[in-house]
């Protein structure tokens, strides 16, 4: 690995104020999962490394606030999956967090830094997607929020400016009753970067809503208002239907040695209507089960 | 700025003030400077769990941290697992079991499966397969190595 400066700052303006003045030539380190591995092959090479865990306004803490629940930019996948608000009120979350790599990895790696690393494979991503999460944001100018959605641009591009980190991230409360999975699709049982991903939230007032992620440069969510998807009586035909005009957007890499893209947009179509179907009897159920 | 830190860790019960590299990971650190080659360097990408330690009791792969992030912590490698001479349950359990074929993956399978029993007692099967998913062997030993976990945690006494 090349050497590099390595600063741990103790206040989150320090940390703001590093990022700005180095630029580019600075980089985040939260769990170093996947940062520690892109240091040592190369391709990354800062001259400094920012260490955010002895950030004091940043906390691996997660609290219910005003309508939402926040959940703090050092928090892990272990924890994430072992909260019992997550596990009743954003069970996809936590069955996401829960197949993140390995227990040594979810031991170390941050829902923050999952998000901010923009792999379009991010398990986390689509189930924070379909909350509706929004990212909290400190930089320069001070902190602003922004829906998740309008965060990711493509693989390790997000919308995040010079100087700017993610302090946060927020789930709003749920509105209303509904039930929610994360189901994913890899080679083999056991940690593997996913072939695909997806979460789905079915809503009592019958919309439903998707996200689905390794099928294309970023994580996709899309809504289905027709109520077909959340009707429990309408056939898989009806469901595959509309599933496919929803999934028109998906455009899974020709490149990747993990699945091709027509395996790839197969198993889409087949995760999308498992999902449904498990939403569709969690909403039912109105328990949490894992 | 700099690219050395001085740092203060425990390692398997020791008192440490080293100096590290920013740039070195705490398993270069543990096997290069202080001589405990117990962890092995493996994949180095997290998969394999080769390289597996505790850092305040929470299992991590030392090849995804640097060294500078134990500064303050306690590290407890497979050196730092059995008393004297006397074996820990667990690698009393994995002898006793014949779960070491080359050997190479153990102390990384010993250190997950201690992290794995200090919070769940009694893992079924399932919950040790899970636990140990982060830890490779490649020869494929892996009937004999839960086995081990299981007896490890029959024997109650002595397993923290």
């Amino acid at each position: 690995m090349r050497a590099f400066a390595y600063e741990r700052p103790t206040r989150l303006a320090d940390a703001v104020g590093l990022l700005a003045t180095h630029g580019p030539d600075a980089r985040l380190l939260a769990g170093g999962t996947d940062l520690i591995i892109r240091l040592r092959d190369g391709s990354i090479r800062p001259r400094v490394v920012v260490d955010v865990k002895r950030i004091e306004e940043l906390d691996g803490a997660i609290r219910e606030d005003d309508g939402h629940l926040a959940i703090g930019a050092r928090t892990v996948m272990t924890d994430i999956a072992a909260d019992d608000r997550i596990r009743r009120d954003y069970q996809a979350l936590a069955e996401a967090a829960a197949v993140v790599g390995s227990v040594q990895i979810r031991n170390r790696a941050t829902l923050a830094g999952n998000i901010c690393n923009a792999s379009p494979a991010a398990d986390t991503a689509p189930a924070l997607l379909v909350y509706g999460a929004r990212v909290v944001i400190a930089g320069p100018s001070g902190t602003r929020r922004i829906a998740l959605d309008d965060f990711f641009v493509r693989s390790g591009v997000t919308t995040l400016e010079t100087g700017e980190l993610v302090s946060a991230i927020e789930l709003p409360r749920p509105g209303g009753p509904r039930g929610t999975v994360h189901v994913r699709r890899t080679r083999r049982r056991g940690h593997d970067l996913a072939s695909v991903t997806l979460a789905c939230e079915v809503r009592a007032d019958g919309v439903t809503r998707l996200a689905y992620g390794s099928l294309g440069p970023r994580p996709v969510l899309v809504v289905d208002e027709t109520g077909v998807l959340a009707d429990p009586g309408a056939s898989d035909l009806a469901k595959m239907e509309r599933l496919e005009a929803l999934f028109v957007g998906a455009s899974p890499s020709p490149r990747s040695m993990r699945a091709s893209p027509e395996y790839r947009l197969a198993m889409l179509h087949v995760l999308g209507l498992r999902a449904v179907g498990t939403a569709i009897a969690r909403l039912a159920d109105g328990t949490v089960r894992r | 700025m700099t690219t050395t830190w001085p740092i203060e860790l425990t390692v398997n019960g020791r008192r440490r003030s080293i100096e590290v590299a920013a740039h070195h990971t705490l398993l270069d650190v543990l096997r290069d400077d202080l001589g405990l080659t117990g962890t092995k360097e493996c994949c180095l990408v997290g998969e394999c769990g080769a390289c597996s330690v505790l850092v305040d009791d929470v299992s991590v792969d030392s090849c995804l941290m640097l060294a500078v992030e134990t500064d303050g912590t306690s590290v407890t490698t497979v050196e730092g697992l059995a008393t004297g001479d006397r074996l820990h349950p667990l690698q009393a359990a994995f002898l006793e079991t014949g779960a070491a074929q080359c050997g190479f993956c153990i102390p990384g399978q010993l250190i997950a499966a201690h992290a794995l029993l200090a919070g769940n007692p009694h893992p079924t099967r399932a919950e040790v397969e899970e636990g140990l998913a982060g830890n490779l062997c490649r020869c494929a030993g892996y009937g004999q190595i839960i086995e081990a976990v299981l007896v490890a945690a029959d024997a109650e006494d002595g397993v923290r």
